[in-house]
This record gives structure tokens, C-alpha cells and sequence, in this order.
């Protein structure tokens, strides 16, 4: 069974919808239990990261999203879900997150005016490297991102895919063993994106990828 | 690279998609769920679905509608009309919209789009306006005003102005909806969209007036808008989606090329 952490954070439903698209069981749960007891566990969510520290903590999360994570449970975090897995963000005046990566979190600071942020829309995934998340899917495929800030990780080894805006190239896609992450929704990037979300469903780690 | 986004306008009135000029001779287009299988199919980029009526009948939007089209497609889509609360905001997102669009009701009590964008965060909140030229360049120094309810009522507010206290109270995206273009197929109005997308920072979607790829391009180019809102002329049948990205993307402008 498919976990998603429900953490006040919107976007659920669409997560939900998108792996019973798949013929997937997924449970929307905030139940420590239950997502200790699940074999897959979605960390999503959209909204600010000051607010969802502040849920998570409120509804005695942090200690088992932890423990899942570090214990070899396949775990994808999606936009502000993998935005919180790092060290800190720069949102909501500077925020302390989860550190079950090493990075930060910064905001777009684009320096041409057409440069809007918060980015949203369609944008080309470079695949840094192979990884089973992204079996089937072209190099360069464009995802749906909607968000101001993005993923600055402390070892540029964690980054899986590679995305260009407002003068940065940031880590679009990030992971460490049983850990994978997406800045942008695959829930809501058609074909491709489901194909990721299947290959997820199906997705054995090993300690090394 | 960012892509360009081509975004169909589903106007909904009693659960059926509509198409009028400036609000008015509406006809019936077609069931919305199926329209947005067929649109999201043919390659468009994100939906909009307006619930045109809610607000001027002062009832909450569809929310059972919602829901069908959030099972129905895999891409994002926003939901505007009859939005005048917190939770309805969140009733919207729970039904699995990605965003929400307000427009008269932000008009009336703006509080709506720092709220909405404090709980949900800013990405979600759409400020949808319907700017119209005005010759009271006294009242209103950029030449337009916003206009609320299907146009019927003027506020004395400076578009350019309103769109500016919007991206303060914390909207997401503005969405510039010409009451003299809407409509017409005559082309977007470049004038006002260009205002708007060089005072805000956020982006900035426009609406009203598509009759060929290449009204696209100029919104794109010339007023320097993110995204474009097309709705007669592909509910029509008269241009698909591929071949207005297939004209997009002759002209060197970047769009999603393959889904």
C-alpha cells in the first residue's frame, strides 16, 4: 500500500487520482502509523515551508517521515514535500526543514525582468543520470513546476534531473537510495509524469542509487 | 527552457461549457469533462474552468464538476467563479484543482488573496481581472479600468494598479481578460497585457480575443505574456492545439512539442 502524507499542504488529491489512474491503492493519511506500516510513502504537498514544519510537528510527523526515509522505504517527495527534505529554506524568513538531505533551499533571484517567479509551467528535465524513476522517459521531457524556490543540494550527486531558470540550472530531480524527489508535479505532467509515478510503484532501491 | 503555456477556457453555466461575446448570446458548447479529456489529449498545457454564473447568483462554485475533471485529466488546471472564502478555496484544492482564480469577489474584499495565499501558498492564487479601456485617464492613469461580474459593473480601479496591490496581497499569476477583445478574434490587447507584465513580477496570462496562432505570438513576443488563454476558435473546431504549437514553434517561440 502507498502512503501520501497529508500534512495540510493541498495538492493531495490529485496525487491520489493519479496513482488510482494507475489502478494503484494510494491511502491520504496523517496517521504516524499507517505511514510507518505502508510499502510506499509519497511526501507532496504545495504551499510554504514555515507552515508545513509547523504541521508536521503539529500532527507528530517528523519523527516517522524520519524513519521511513532512513530506513529503505521507497519515498518520493513531490514540490514543497522534496523542498522540505533539505536542511533549510529561505521561505517564510528562513526555515529550519527536515535534513534528510544535505542542501538548502533558496528563491529565484532572476535578473531579467521577463524572468516571472514563481515559475510556473512546462519545463525540460536534463537527466544528470540514469535512474529507474526515469525509465521510459526521453531525456530533456518537460514536467509541470509551479514554485518560487528550488532544491540547492549541498553534493551535486544527489541531483537526478537538471532544469534551466532565471540563470540557474538547478536540481529539478534529486535522490539518494531509497529517497527520490521531484521539484515539479508529476502528478500533473500527463503521460510522462504518470509513467514516473508507475515507475515508482514498481520501484525496488538499492543502497547505492 | 520555460515554455510558452496554451491554456482552452471552459465558461461553464449550468454544468455545460458556453461561449458568448462580452458575456452575452451564450451558446452550448459541449459536457466540460469531456472537453477537457479531448483538450488535454490534444496537447494543451494547463485549463481553466469558470463557473461564470456562481458569483452573480451568489452561490459556491461546482464543486462536483471540479472534482470530475480532476479524475478525468493529468494536467494542471484553475477554477474561477464563485470563490469568496477560505474554504471554498480549499474545497476547490481538495477536489484536486492545482489553482484558484478570483476576480470580482478579490474586488470586493482583496483580504481573499492574502489569506488564500498565506494557507495555500501564493503559486495557487489567480488574480483574474477584466480591464476596459477608459478615456478617465485622471482616475485611472494607465487608460484601464477593472471592471467586475461578467463587465456589467466599472470599480474605478487602475488596472495596472490593482494588478500591482494583487502581487503584494501575495497572487500567484494575473490573469489580464480584455472586456473590449474578449470575444472578438480580433487579437489579444497588447497594450494593457504589456502594462501588467512589466509592473508585475509575477506572470501573466492573456485572455480575451484569439483568432490564429498568430495573436499567440504577439502576446507572447510583444506583450510578453507567460501563457495565453484560447477559447472560441478551438471550441470551434476551426484550429487545434497542434497547429496552433506547430506555427508557435516555426516562429522559434518555445512550446511543449510532444505529449
Amino acid at each position: 500500500m502507498i502512503a501520501i502524507i497529508d500534512y495540510k499542504a493541498g495538492n493531495l488529491t490529485s496525487v491520489r487520482l493519479a496513482f488510482g489512474a494507475l489502478g494503484c491503492e494510494a491511502l491520504v493519511t496523517s496517521d504516524p502509523q499507517a505511514i510507518l506500516a505502508a510499502d510506499r510513502v509519497v511526501f507532496p504537498g504545495v504551499g510554504a515551508a514555515g507552515a508545513a514544519m509547523w504541521n508536521l510537528a503539529d500532527l507528530t510527523l517528523i519523527a516517522p517521515i524520519k524513519e521511513v526515509a532512513s530506513r529503505g522505504t521507497p519515498f518520493l517527495g513531490i514540490c514543497l514535500g522534496t523542498q522540505i527534505l533539505f536542511d533549510s529554506s529561505e521561505e517564510d524568513g528562513g526555515t529550519t526543514t527536515l535534513g534528510i538531505l544535505p542542501g538548502r533551499v533558496p528563491r529565484f533571484r532572476p535578473s531579467n525582468r521577463w524572468d516571472k517567479v514563481p515559475q510556473i509551467g512546462w519545463n525540460q528535465v536534463a537527466q544528470a543520470r540514469r535512474h529507474p524513476l526515469l525509465d521510459g522517459i526521453p531525456d530533456n521531457g518537460e514536467f509541470y513546476f509551479v514554485h518560487s524556490f528550488y532544491p540547492a543540494p549541498a553534493d551535486p550527486a544527489l541531483a537526478i534531473g537538471l532544469t534551466g531558470y532565471a540563470g540557474v540550472s538547478f536540481a529539478s530531480m534529486v535522490g539518494r537510495a531509497n529517497v527520490a524527489a521531484t521539484q515539479f508535479h508529476p502528478e500533473k505532467s500527463g503521460r510522462i509524469g504518470l509513467r514516473l509515478l508507475d515507475n515508482f510503484t514498481r520501484w525496488t532501491p538499492t543502497p547505492d542509487v | 527552457m520555460l515554455t510558452k503555456r496554451i491554456i482552452p477556457c471552459l465558461d461553464i453555466i449550468k454544468r455545460r461549457v458556453t461561449k458568448g461575446v462580452r458575456f452575452l448570446n451564450n451558446i452550448d458548447l459541449g459536457d466540460p469533462v469531456e472537453m477537457a479529456v479531448r483538450y488535454s489529449e490534444g496537447g494543451c498545457d494547463e485549463l481553466v474552468v469558470y463557473d461564470i454564473t456562481a458569483s452573480a447568483e451568489g452561490r459556491p462554485i461546482d464543486i462536483g464538476m471540479v472534482r470530475e475533471v480532476a479524475r478525468a485529466v493529468r494536467i494542471p488546471f484553475a477554477v474561477g467563479g464563485g470563490i469568496s472564502t477560505l474554504g471554498d478555496m480549499s474545497r476547490v484544492l481538495l477536489a484536486g484543482a492545482e489553482k484558484i482564480s478570483v476576480n470580482s469577489l478579490a474586488v470586493k474584499n482583496p483580504e481573499i488573496i492574502s489569506g488564500g495565499a498565506k494557507a495555500f501558498g501564493s503559486q495557487c492564487i489567480v488574480l483574474g481581472m477584466d480591464p476596459a479601456a477608459t478615456p478617465d485617464t485622471a482616475r485611472c492613469p494607465s487608460g484601464y479600468e477593472v471592471t467586475t461580474r461578467g463587465f456589467r459593473e466599472r470599480t474605478g480601479l487602475d488596472a495596472v494598479a490593482w494588478a500591482k496591490r494583487a502581487e503584494e496581497l501575495g497572487a500567484g499569476e494575473i490573469v489580464v481578460n480584455s472586456v473590449d477583445a474578449d470575444g472578438t478574434r480580433a487579437g489579444f490587447e497588447l497594450t494593457i497585457t504589456r502594462l501588467i507584465a512589466e509592473a508585475v513580477s509575477v506572470p501573466v496570462v492573456a485572455s480575451g480575443g484569439a483568432g490564429c496562432a498568430a495573436h499567440l505570438r504577439d502576446a507572447f513576443n510583444l506583450a510578453h505574456a507567460d501563457a495565453a488563454i484560447v477559447a472560441g476558435i478551438l471550441h470551434t473546431g476551426e484550429i487545434t492545439l497542434r497547429q496552433i504549437k506547430d506555427e508557435l514553434h516555426a516562429e522559434g517561440i518555445p512550446v511543449r512539442m510532444t505529449w
